[in-house]
């Protein structure tokens, strides 16, 4: 007879000491689990109601301006700073860890309309209707070196005067140039008080220029006659040229994936679209109510966030055709520019109300270091909600935001008006000879034409 | 022979391919088998399911190679060698054969004032409940064999049964259920429950399920404190229920023969089986939720396979008492005779593993494994006693599902766990591996008009080939038979020409409606 039994002495499945840790023992079979579905499906369903609990948002406000703020502009050299011009000619570079302005930077006559730094952070390169560019050092700042008082404000380094008013500036990647826009394009180097180089392509005014984060010599810009267009530095005619049935307010690349790009359409909508293949939109983002006036990718290239006329923040991701998130607070008014931070983790708006308001990019993450356990545990809660996103009662959870009245009756109405124009369409085609009014894709429907 | 063959199948071998083994290990991991993506059209679906499929695999592979660290203990085992069988081996030798740990492990506790006794492990089995029939409830921890509180309660206890964990249990009096914590204090007196024949706890949904002597089902939940349901079964008193231990669908077992499955949310059950013909004795289901095990009055034991409802297997022999134990074992009692079965092939087929006859003929009432231990508790009129069965329990034991040493800080973080992930009664379902999956389309396939026909074709072929009786007096004259079979074929053809007219019609409608214009189809009357 061979016989043996379970013998477990207590000694060696207990600490030693109190102060030694727990011992910890696992088996992975199923079997000791029962309902492993029901209980992650009960966790799943915990998760969400937890992330709606924790859903906080906004951090905080940072005011000081005393006019509405038109553009933004990140350092990309240094994570906690950000810039930003008002309508009154003021620009200011704010501390965000303490939110309070670190430095003005005082001269425009009239209003800001284009701010950007440029890569290596050491330059400040400020437009504005008043028909000049400014460029200005940008401190090195230290701890506890901010004040409100004018005697932090900085000189320019130089100032060009040029013969039209600007509505947009973007520094190249990596290079020394910048490109403005206003009646026309032009592209400046930082030590030439004139363009180094000027494009035009129609006449009227162009509105916002982008510089390609992939391709140093590309860049996007787009203008009040509708169009979208792309130019290569390398040659001396625009490259390519797209038009929408409406105003594109403002774009921007994805930093992931250099050759797409969105654009912020006047008609509430934002295109996703290839630049090599401009004949259709790869994805049109709706649910905005009113025009979208500024966008930003984040640089993990999966999600952008865009500024709209109808005072809210939304957030995308790069490939969704409605939005994740959205941002709103009572004070709140027209968003004009919003930024991404640069680590991905918060967006800032600057809105009509004189106010920079800072979000946090996941509505409900935790702010500060997170423990491994911690973060295990998160990583798990994210895993079993993807996981049982589409049962019903996780994706009511998910999916319900509270929206402000104005904006959730405006969406009804779109909604309604869509779908009128949709029946109407329909009724259209019933009615016409067969193949007189073919079916057009929404990618497709707002782009008027192409020009190369 | 047989126990030898056996000792080589069980065997590792060692020339047997590693890989081969990891696969054979990491199937368990696997929880049943891949979707069949070939079907799938959608590109973009398919490729993210595929890169799901590979990551379950991946981690089923990981899973089982971490055993070999993960899990230290190894399985008991009793082999016979020579002519012995293993069911001719005493308690006395195994004792002797075994280290000094297990060698402590059974008992005989006699206690001949309060009987007939019932026990009950925690989850983790290291405290035990017994109760006497007389009113002698008491609390044992089976590591250090310290008796924990012992106190009487003065009236009829049928059943003990611990709540979440070791402070609190549940006691079927006289009367109603009680609630005590672990010092012996009453904490309540279920009141709704009626006087109680036996009770199961749902660990996972909080729930304290009783039936009362009147064949009431309760449902309460012990952590609101909600009366979840209350069903009346309609089939008489019964004292017989358990708990299947895979999906929480109670079973109870009827004085008719029947077994009832039941869950709170339907006051219908979900299952009625006729299992044997007379009172259904006992009822066990095995933890991996494919067999149940029922006894009856009328001399059988049977074995259901509960996905398919189907019978496995009849034995013959009474039984008062069955439990299933953590690695498949059964155990029945008879008397004062406790039997353990095997299934030694692997095919559900349970033989005789092992015997135990408990001295001077004690009745036993109830029996049960003791979970992560080779143990089997047996509570009889004269006291309780445990024995050895090697092989029953699981050796490893996991921390954070049933953890045997655990400490009083860990069984508070546990329980705030629990609670947090306590499952709502709609979760209990025969099938608990539906939560999150697809409801199927609920209309039927449409079969072919193939389908369709070769079906009434054979219809046809059976009604033709009827034999019919022969007749008296002129009825079976050969015009009359072959006028009989030709009603016979067209009553066998006439459901398929019935429907296939029907589709004529329909097809007829949708074709009018087609005919109008696109524009205009809107405007057409829409017949009912």
């Amino acid at each position: 007879m061979k016989v043996k039994v379970i013998s477990r002495s207590t000694d060696e499945f207990t600490r030693e000491r109190s102060q030694d840790l727990q011992k910890v023992f696992h088996n992975y079979d199923p079997s000791l689990r029962t309902q492993e579905k029901a209980v992650e499906y009960t966790r799943a369903l915990n998760a969400a109601k937890l992330d709606k609990i924790f859903a906080r948002p906004f951090v905080g406000a940072m005011d000081g301006h005393i006019d509405a703020v038109s553009c933004m502009a990140k350092n990309p050299n240094h994570l906690k700073g950000i810039f930003s011009g008002s309508m009154d000619g003021d620009i200011h570079l704010w501390d965000i860890a303490t939110r309070k302005t670190m430095r003005q930077f005082p001269g425009h006559q009239g209003a800001v309309r284009g701010l950007t730094a440029s890569t290596d952070g050491d330059v400040l390169i400020s437009c504005g209707t008043d028909c000049t560019v400014r460029l200005w050092k940008v401190p090195v700042l230290k701890m506890m070196d901010f004040s409100d008082s004018m005697e932090n404000a900085s000189k320019p380094l130089a100032v060009y005067v040029w013969k039209h008013a600007f509505w947009a500036v973007d520094h190249q990647w990596d290079g020394n140039l910048f490109a403005t826009a206003g009646a026309q394009v032009d592209i400046w180097d930082h030590n030439r008080s004139e363009p180094v180089n000027t494009f035009e392509w129609g006449k009227d005014t162009v509105i916002s220029v982008r510089f390609n984060p992939g391709e140093p010599d590309v860049l996007a810009t787009s203008s009040s006659d509708r169009s979208i267009t792309l130019y290569d530095l390398r040659m001396s005619s625009p490259a390519r040229k797209l038009i929408m049935k409406t105003k594109t307010n403002a774009l921007c690349w994805n930093p992931m994936e250099p050759m797409n790009f969105t654009a912020a359409n006047e008609d509430c909508n934002c295109y996703s679209y290839d630049a090599r293949k401009l004949n259709e939109a790869k994805v049109v983002h709706r649910d905005h109510v009113s025009a979208v006036m500024d966008i930003d990718y984040s640089p993990t290239g999966r999600e952008f966030v865009t500024g709209s006329y109808d005072r809210t923040v939304r957030l995308f991701q790069y490939n969704g055709d409605h939005s994740r998130e959205i941002y709103h607070t009572k004070r709140m008014q027209r968003v004009f520019c919003v930024k991404y931070s640069c680590d991905g983790s918060y967006v800032i708006s600057g809105s009509d109300d004189t106010n920079l308001r800072l979000w946090k990019a996941k509505a409900s993450e935790q702010l500060g270091v997170l423990l491994p356990r911690e973060q295990k545990k998160q990583e798990y809660l994210d895993a079993v909600k993807e996981r049982y996103k589409h049962l019903p009662e996780v994706k009511r959870i998910v999916r319900h935001r509270h929206l402000p009245k104005p904006i959730y009756k405006a969406a009804s109405l779109r909604r309604t008006m869509m779908e009128a124009e949709r029946k109407k369409d329909e009724r259209k085609r019933a009615h016409s000879a067969p193949g007189s009014m073919p079916v057009q894709p929404f990618r497709k429907r707002r782009i008027i034409k192409e020009v190369e | 022979m047989v126990a030898k063959q056996e000792s080589e199948r069980l065997m590792p071998a060692a020339e047997q391919d590693i890989s081969d083994e990891l696969e054979l290990k990491a199937k368990k991991y696997l929880r049943g088998h891949g979707a069949n993506l070939e079907v799938l059209r959608d590109k973009k679906l398919k490729g993210q399911l595929t890169v799901r499929e590979k990551l379950y695999g991946q981690s089923a592979k990981a899973a089982a190679k971490a055993e070999k660290w993960l899990l230290p203990s190894e399985e008991g085992y009793l082999e016979a060698e020579g002519l012995e069988k293993t069911w001719h081996i005493k308690q006395e030798s195994i004792i002797r054969e075994v280290d000094v740990i297990g060698s402590r492990k059974p008992f005989d506790m006699i206690l001949p004032e309060l009987g007939p006794y019932t026990l009950e492990y925690t989850l983790s089995g290291r405290y035990m409940l017994v109760g006497g029939r007389k009113g002698h409830l008491a609390m044992i921890d089976m590591i250090s064999m310290d008796l924990m509180k012992e106190f009487q309660v003065r009236e009829t206890v049928r059943d003990v049964t611990f709540l979440q964990n070791e402070q609190f249990f549940a006691v079927a009096q006289k009367r109603y259920p009680y609630i005590y914590n672990r010092h012996g204090t009453e904490i309540h007196c279920l009141k709704e429950h009626g006087a109680p024949l036996k009770l199961q706890f749902l660990d996972k949904h909080f729930l304290l399920v009783s039936v009362n002597k009147f064949g009431q089902l309760h449902y309460q939940d012990v952590s609101t404190g909600e009366m979840i349901a209350n069903y009346r079964t309609g089939l008489g008193r019964t004292a017989v229920m358990k708990a299947n231990p895979y999906n929480a669908v109670i079973g109870l077992g009827h004085s008719g023969g029947k077994v009832t499955m039941w869950k709170p949310t339907s006051s219908k059950p979900l299952v009625t089986m006729l299992c044997h013909h007379g009172p259904v004795t006992a009822i066990a289901f095995h933890g991996g939720g494919h067999l149940m095990a029922t006894a009856g009055m009328d001399r059988k034991i049977k074995l259901w396979d509960i996905r398919k409802f189907e019978i496995l297997h009849t034995y013959s022999g009474h039984a008062q008492t069955l439990d299933f134990s953590q690695k498949g074992l059964l155990a029945m009692a008879n008397g004062s005779k406790v039997q353990i079965w095997r299934d030694s092939c692997g095919n559900q087929d349970y033989g005789q593993y092992m015997s135990h006859a408990m001295v001077k003929g004690y009745q036993v009432g109830k029996v049960a494994f003791r979970p992560f231990e080779d143990v089997l508790g047996i509570g009889h009129s004269m006291g309780i006693s445990s024995i050895l069965i090697p092989g029953s329990g699981e050796p490893n034991f996991d921390t954070w599902v049933a953890n045997p040493y655990e400490t009083t800080k860990q069984r508070r973080e546990k329980e705030v766990h629990a609670l947090l992930d306590k499952l709502q009664p709609e979760t209990i379902m025969l099938d608990p591996r539906k939560i999150g999956t697809v409801k199927p389309p609920r209309r039927k396939e449409k079969p072919t008009k193939k389908e369709t026909e070769s079906e009434m074709e054979a219809a046809i072929e059976a009604a033709k080939s009827i034999n019919f009786k022969k007749k008296t007096k002129g009825r079976s004259k050969p015009s009359k038979r072959a006028k009989k079979k030709e009603e016979e074929v067209f009553r066998a053809k006439r459901p398929f020409l019935e429907q296939q007219t029907e589709e004529r019609q329909a097809k007829k409608h949708r074709t009018t409606e087609a005919e109008l214009p696109k524009s205009l189809q809107r405007f057409a009357q829409k017949r009912a």
